[in-house]
């Protein structure tokens, strides 16, 4: 390539023409042009991470709670990280409801005993953010339509989830989460 | 004259000495004053104005609210119900940029299809069509952080089916869906930049709408017949011709607002938006505003949340690259005497999913949402690529003045073999 801006006639030094007929100046733009993007992306950073989620934020980020007093069948919703978090007191049938279904059948393949803490399967805890566009399911209240896998049916698209909080119909793409969460003591757990 | 100044043609002193060193008055005169517009448009070219003006009325009636708007969770609602019953005209403000909100769909709407009826995306206007269909997307980011503001269950619903979304695009759709958050849910952080995003994009807007307009004066206007001004006779100046056609429209406009405002202020919003957002319960049956239902029974058309998403995204974006998909070189549809039937087909599907995204995603509306969608997808994708090619279009009148002036005389032989419609 020549060097359009070059006087004309301006005598070139020698060597400043490689084989190929690049020059300097190719060179110049290119690490110029190289060095600005590197810039302007360290400059964007900042700004982006400053809309991931704030100190503060992550910081209330653990929820405690006695679930003693839910009864066999019960179910109670807590709050962790502004979202709905169900805990269900489930009754023998369905346990075993849950842990005996076929792998095949499930959509998001998990066994019961993977989703709740061995020796504790009749607690399951899972955050109540439906996986499709994020309604919260429902199915907490005993008059609460549960789907037709027992579990809960969210209304905002048809979403069915079982007793394990498996996604067994309807456009969700996965169970329902189970956060992390710990027993403190038989009857207390903390989330997160 | 001395050296550097412009020449002004103004006699006003004043208009003079700015004009010569900053020639505004002479652009304001040469694209609105004596811009020479073609002489045959229909009512359908009011749209743009209306539009423009649209955009001004939500500029002023929403820097008013901000004046008394709280973007905080847990002051947001009873900020806004504050406007309502305490600040002075508040309810006049919000019920004016509520309304004039769907207001701007209906008249944004009526603009586009104008553009798909007349041709009016076709070379040369192909560069405008896409910044229209920018400016599209750019209201509807603004419409929809608009409705998060005051913060009703609706509101909340609303943005955390939207902003979910994201989530369906596999590897980064979560992450994506934190960054737009600010958390791990819809929450304070998330109210806060909706309002700072809410606040920025008409400025935006309007930027994106002086390019609009810049391309426009380049091009110059499409007209009813599809055909390219060919000389003077063709053309209007623009005032008082249009300026007075355009004042015609306005009154119509401001009619149809002024009944929402004062006669139904509710008509187009959802009851449930009056209920503080509860970040627990999902109402039974959430819907978005109304204009965005199309897009909304296209997402719920599809069985799958990726496919559903994609889809839903695809239908604008396929406006993009409409002028390469209409391969027929005549641009309006009076001439394309197989193409405008199923365009108006294409209307109706658009209005059959309107109808079907505000009703239960069960039974014979999904059944109506999938025929709808197949056939929006098909008009652009198949259908028009291929009339283009199998159709035989209607002979063109020879300028816009001949049919217009009738009489004028015999066409040349073999332009047209039939007589021309009035225009
Ligand atoms: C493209 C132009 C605009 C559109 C389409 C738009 C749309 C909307 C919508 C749909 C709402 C919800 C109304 C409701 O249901 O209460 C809203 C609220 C609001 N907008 Fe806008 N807006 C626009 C421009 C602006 C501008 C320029 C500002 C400020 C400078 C603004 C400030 C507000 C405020 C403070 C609210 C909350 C109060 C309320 O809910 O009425 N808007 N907007
Ligand atoms: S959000 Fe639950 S089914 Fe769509």
């Amino acid at each position: 390539m020549a060097d359009h801006l070059a006087p004309a006639g301006a005598p070139h030094a020698a060597g400043e023409h490689a084989a190929d007929g690049t020059t300097k100046r190719d060179f110049l733009i290119l690490a110029a042009g190289g060095f600005a993007a590197v810039g302007a992306g360290a400059m964007a950073w900042p700004f982006i991470s400053s809309m991931n989620p704030a100190r503060d934020v992550l910081a209330l980020s653990t929820t405690e709670a006695e679930i003693g007093a839910i009864p066999v069948g019960g179910a109670v919703t807590l709050m962790w990280r502004g979202k709905p978090v169900f805990v269900r007191h489930r009754s023998p049938d369905e346990v075993q409801a849950a842990a005996t279904v076929d792998m095949g059948e499930l959509r998001d393949p998990q066994a019961d005993s993977a989703r709740v803490k061995a020796g504790k399967a009749e607690w399951l805890v899972v955050i109540g953010v439906c996986t499709h566009l994020g309604c919260v399911p429902l199915g907490q209240k005993p008059t609460d339509p549960k789907g037709e896998f027992g579990g809960w049916f969210c209304p905002c698209h048809g979403s069915h989830y079982d007793t394990s909080g498996r996604i067994r119909k309807g456009p969700a793409p996965a169970n329902l989460p189970v956060p992390t969460y710990a027993f403190t003591t038989d009857t207390q757990i903390k989330i997160g | 004259m001395s050296i550097g100044l412009h020449n002004s043609t103004f006699k006003n002193p004043v208009i003079r000495w700015v004009d010569s060193r900053l020639p505004i008055f002479s652009m304001m005169q040469n694209e609105y004053g004596t811009f020479p517009t073609p002489k045959n448009f229909n009512y359908f070219w009011n749209f743009g104005a209306l539009a423009m003006i649209n955009l001004l009325i939500m500029i002023a009636t929403g820097i008013f609210l901000a004046m008394h708007y709280t973007p905080h969770v847990s002051m947001a609602f009873d900020s806004v119900e504050r406007i309502m019953r305490d600040v002075n005209y508040g309810w006049l403000f919000r019920y004016v940029h509520a309304n004039g909100a769907s207001m701007f769909f209906i008249v944004v709407y009526v603009h586009i299809w104008r553009g798909m009826w007349y041709g009016s995306y076709k070379a040369p206007r192909e560069l405008l069509w896409i910044i229209g269909v920018v400016i599209f997307l750019l209201m509807m980011a603004t419409a929809f952080m608009g409705y998060v503001l005051p913060w009703g269950q609706m509101s909340f619903w609303g943005a955390t089916v939207i902003t979910n979304l994201f989530s369906a695009f596999p590897v980064v759709g979560d992450h994506i869906v934190t960054l737009l958050w600010g958390g791990f849910s819809v929450d304070n952080p998330t109210l806060n930049r909706f309002f700072s995003l809410h606040f920025l994009l008409p400025f935006v807007i309007f930027g994106v709408v002086f390019l609009h307009v810049a391309a426009l004066h380049i091009t110059g206007s499409n007209n009813p017949l599809g055909i390219d001004v060919k000389s003077p006779a063709d053309t209007l100046p623009f005032h008082p011709y249009y300026t007075a056609k355009d004042s015609v429209g306005m009154v119509v406009y401001f009619i149809v607002f002024a009944s929402l405002v004062f006669f139904a202020p509710n008509y187009l919003g959802h009851a449930d938006n009056y209920i503080p957002a509860n970040p627990m319960v999902t109402p039974a049956h959430i819907v978005p505003e109304w204009y965005f239902l199309p897009y909304y029974a296209i997402l719920r058309a599809v069985p799958d949340k990726l496919g559903g998403v994609l889809l839903m995204f695809g239908s604008i974006l396929v406006w993009f690259i409409l002028p390469w998909l209409d391969t027929s070189p005549v641009r309006s549809m009076r001439f394309r005497p197989i193409a405008k039937w199923f365009l108006l087909l294409w209307g109706i599907a658009f209005g059959v999913l309107m109808y079907c995204g505000g009703k239960p995603p069960e039974g014979i509306y999904v059944v109506l949402s999938r025929v709808a969608t197949l056939y929006y997808f098909a008009w652009f994708l198949v259908i028009l690529p291929l009339l283009g090619r199998l159709e035989r279009p209607l002979p063109l009148p020879e300028s816009i003045a001949k049919p217009v002036l009738r009489g004028g005389g015999p066409l040349p032989a073999g332009a047209a073999a039939k007589p021309m419609e009035k225009a």
